[in-house]
């Protein structure tokens, strides 16, 4: 489904991701951890298609189409879903009229007639259930005043909303107290299926307790260093990092 | 000084003294002292330049060069009007073509225990003493020779009078056209509004315009608002590529009352408006909103004063405006607090986006705080459309063009949800749309 063959991102310049790696298969769930600064987001941005990153190499082939040459929109009506790690405020626009315009202009781009007021509600209500999102956070503005769980909350609502095939959630538990955690994590395993596949950005192995990943990967300085099975993430989250690190140094000596 | 300019000044000196001697015994009252005044305070001045510091950036130049007709007939009909698609809904609807009322066009709703709405000119027939009352006290110090103008000329428009303790529950909404489809025209309607004591209402002033030759309409309305009293005042411009629009609202605000102005500028060539409020009362609130879409070459200019003169008052001002191709706004806020007006609360916003490299946005906040126990704010803002908005909502599959319509759409509904009479907010939301959906 995603194909990612030796990516090079930079920023002002600057190189952050330094030719990564990464093969994920319909269905499957990849967690990505890695110490601050080592380049998730930015590789999560790039994916959904941020514009202030410059590409340097290296392409993402998904679902068999050049996923670089598509503008953020089309990704997204192609199935790539990005939560945020810090979801954006967006004064004057309610959420659900937001969802409305994200949602028909998907089906605009796959060829299909726009969703009618009554069959939207009903479906925005369902889903809204899902993640126990409170009604009237709809009629506000999109995240605006929103709390930090309220905001993180708001970003798997919209995702079980539009349905992606690969969804990618970066530190969508950092800041959530532990029923909204299991609440997200139910939401996020509800649309588990043999097709659609998640890339999940974490620090704790907690969130791992919930979303079962098939694979777990260790991004460091703009490379994956390391990959394995959810074991890893145990064994992350009981030695810290620097085990890691000296490894990465050790190589980089000898290179 | 080109010599057009000096024929448009001469002319309109001209004109009033050819009338002034047709008159008969009215020349000695009052209501024409006045306008003898004005119209030698309008010869001293002469229009302004951009010399004056009032009118550093908006050139009258090009408004002066032509020649405009002041006296022509009203040829308008219902049926001239479907073009312009006016919202309807059950109100005091008043028609004011080439600046002088249209009765046919007109429906009043009110009964005239609630509110006396007349045109000037009937109003000064019937009553010339309650009418000269009021004409010119507000504005008799203001020494903008547009005003003066307007005041030499003052013949039409509309008087409206609330008496104490009304609560008017339908709008009046007043409709200015000017019908240049067969020539330039100019018309300088005078407004006067008197809203008495606990008295509330709502009042629009709506500009349009038919025709593609020049039109200028120089605009002055005085409102006084009662003491505890609620007034809401929406202007709404509309207009041309070929109008020229300058207008003056001043406004004298007594103790514990609140008043209300939204001044949205949708279209037109070159804007000027004036909003002045004297806040001579304690306890007042004054709210002032603005919004402006310029495109094209267009120019729109925004003076706004506060003038608090007594204490415990408070006045807020947001002003918003989008600019795209060339267009040039101005936004000039003045807030003056006066040595008695102690624990005033004014505060000032003025946020613009500009769209275009060749767009230019000339923001200037002017506050003179003589007392000393105040809290006052301004702020401005001028940039482009937040990149990390538009990010998120294209990672949601909305395009580019449309995440930035929704956007701008957000940013106009500030002020534009301020806006308390139906059907004037929901034709401003559907005309937004439209232009958003432009470009
Ligand atoms: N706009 C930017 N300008 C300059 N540097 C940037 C920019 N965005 C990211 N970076 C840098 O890129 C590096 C990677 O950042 P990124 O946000 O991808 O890290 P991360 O792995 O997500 O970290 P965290 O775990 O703290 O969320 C950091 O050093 C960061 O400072
Ligand atoms: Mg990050």
């Amino acid at each position: 489904m995603l194909s990612i063959n030796g990516l090079r991102a930079s920023i002002e310049g600057k190189e952050i991701l330094k030719g990564i790696n990464l093969e994920i298969k319909p269905g499957e769930v990849h967690a990505i951890m890695g110490p601050n600064g080592s380049g998730k987001s930015t590789l999560a941005s790039v994916l959904a298609g941020r514009e202030e990153y410059e590409v340097t190499g290296g392409n993402v082939i998904f679902d068999g189409k050049e996923l670089l040459e598509l503008a953020a929109e089309e990704r997204a009506a192609e199935g790539i879903f990005l939560a945020f790690q810090y979801p954006v405020e967006i004064p004057g626009v309610t959420t659900i009229n937001f969802l409305k315009t994200a949602v028909n202009e998907i089906r605009k781009y796959n060829g299909q007639e726009p969703l009618d007021a009554a069959r939207f509600l009903k479906m925005v209500r369902e889903k809204a259930k899902l993640v126990s999102m409170n009604d009237s956070l709809l009629k506000r503005a999109l995240n605006e005043g929103f709390s930090g769980g309220e905001k993180k909350r708001n970003e798997i609502f919209q995702m079980a909303v539009l349905e992606p095939k690969l969804a990618i959630l970066d530190e969508t538990d950092s800041g959530l107290d532990i029923d909204a955690l299991r609440i997200v994590a139910e939401g996020v395993n509800s649309l588990r299926s043999p097709e659609r596949s998640a890339i999940v950005v974490t620090h704790y192995q907690r969130l791992l307790d919930y979303i079962v990943p098939d694979f777990v990967h260790v991004l460091y300085k703009g490379r994956i260093v390391k990959s394995g099975g959810k074991e890893l993430a145990f064994e992350l989250e009981e030695k810290g990092y620097d085990w890691i690190k000296a490894e990465v140094e050790a190589e980089e000596v000898n290179q | 000084m080109s010599t057009e300019t000096i024929d448009l000044k001469t002319k309109l000196i001209t004109d009033f003294h050819a009338r002034e001697s047709v008159m008969n015994g009215e020349a000695k009252s009052a209501f024409h002292q006045k306008k003898r005044a004005a119209i030698a305070q309008f010869d001293e001045l002469g229009f302004p330049t951009i010399k004056n510091e009032e009118w550093k950036y908006s050139n009258v130049r090009d408004l002066i060069s032509a020649s405009y007709n002041f006296n022509a007939s009203d040829t308008l009909s219902a049926d001239d009007l479907v073009d312009l698609k006016m919202p309807e809904q059950a109100a005091n609807i008043l028609y004011f073509v080439n600046g002088h009322y249209n009765a046919a066009l007109s429906t009043m709703v009110s009964s005239t225990d609630q509110i006396i709405i007349d045109s000037l000119q009937n109003a000064y027939k019937n009553n010339p003493e309650l009418v000269n009352s009021y004409f010119d006290e507000l504005v008799k110090d203001d020494t903008d020779s547009f005003t003066s103008l307007n005041t030499a000329f003052a013949h039409d428009g509309v008087f409206i009078h609330v008496p104490d303790n009304k609560t008017v529950e339908h709008p009046v909404i007043l409709r200015f056209v000017s019908d240049s489809r067969q020539e330039n025209i100019g018309s300088q309607p005078r407004n006067i509004i008197a809203v008495g004591k606990n008295a509330h209402v709502k009042i629009a002033e709506a500009f349009r315009t038919i025709g593609e030759q020049r039109s200028f309409t120089n605009v002055v309305t005085e409102i006084n608002v009662g003491e505890e009293a609620g007034v809401e005042y929406y202007k709404v411009q509309n207009e041309s590529e070929n109008a020229y629009h300058i207008g003056t609202t001043q406004v004298r605000m007594l103790e514990k009352s609140h008043f209300y102005a939204a001044t949205v500028t949708l279209n037109g060539k070159f804007t000027r408006n004036n909003l002045n409020i004297v806040i001579d009362g304690e306890h007042c609130e004054a709210y002032m909103y603005g919004l402006y879409f310029p495109d094209g070459t267009q120019h729109v200019d925004n003076h706004t004063v506060a003038d608090h003169r007594k204490p415990n008052s408070e006045s807020n001002e947001l002003y918003k405006g989008i600019l795209r191709d060339k267009s040039k706004g101005v936004f000039n806020g003045k807030i003056f607090v006066r040595p008695d007006a102690q624990k005033t609360n004014a505060f000032q916003s003025c946020k613009n986006i500009v769209l275009s490299t060749e767009a230019t946005m000339y923001t200037k906040p002017q506050l003179e705080i003589f007392a000393d126990d105040v809290k006052c704010s301004h702020g401005t803002t001028t940039g482009q459309i937040d990149e990390e908005a538009l990010f998120y909502m294209r990672s949601r599959g909305i395009s580019k063009p449309e995440a930035m319509s929704l956007l701008m759409f957000a940013f106009c509904a500030d002020v534009v949800s301020q806006i308390k009479i139906d059907s004037i907010r929901e034709y401003l939301e559907n005309v937004i749309a439209e232009k958003l959906s432009e470009k």
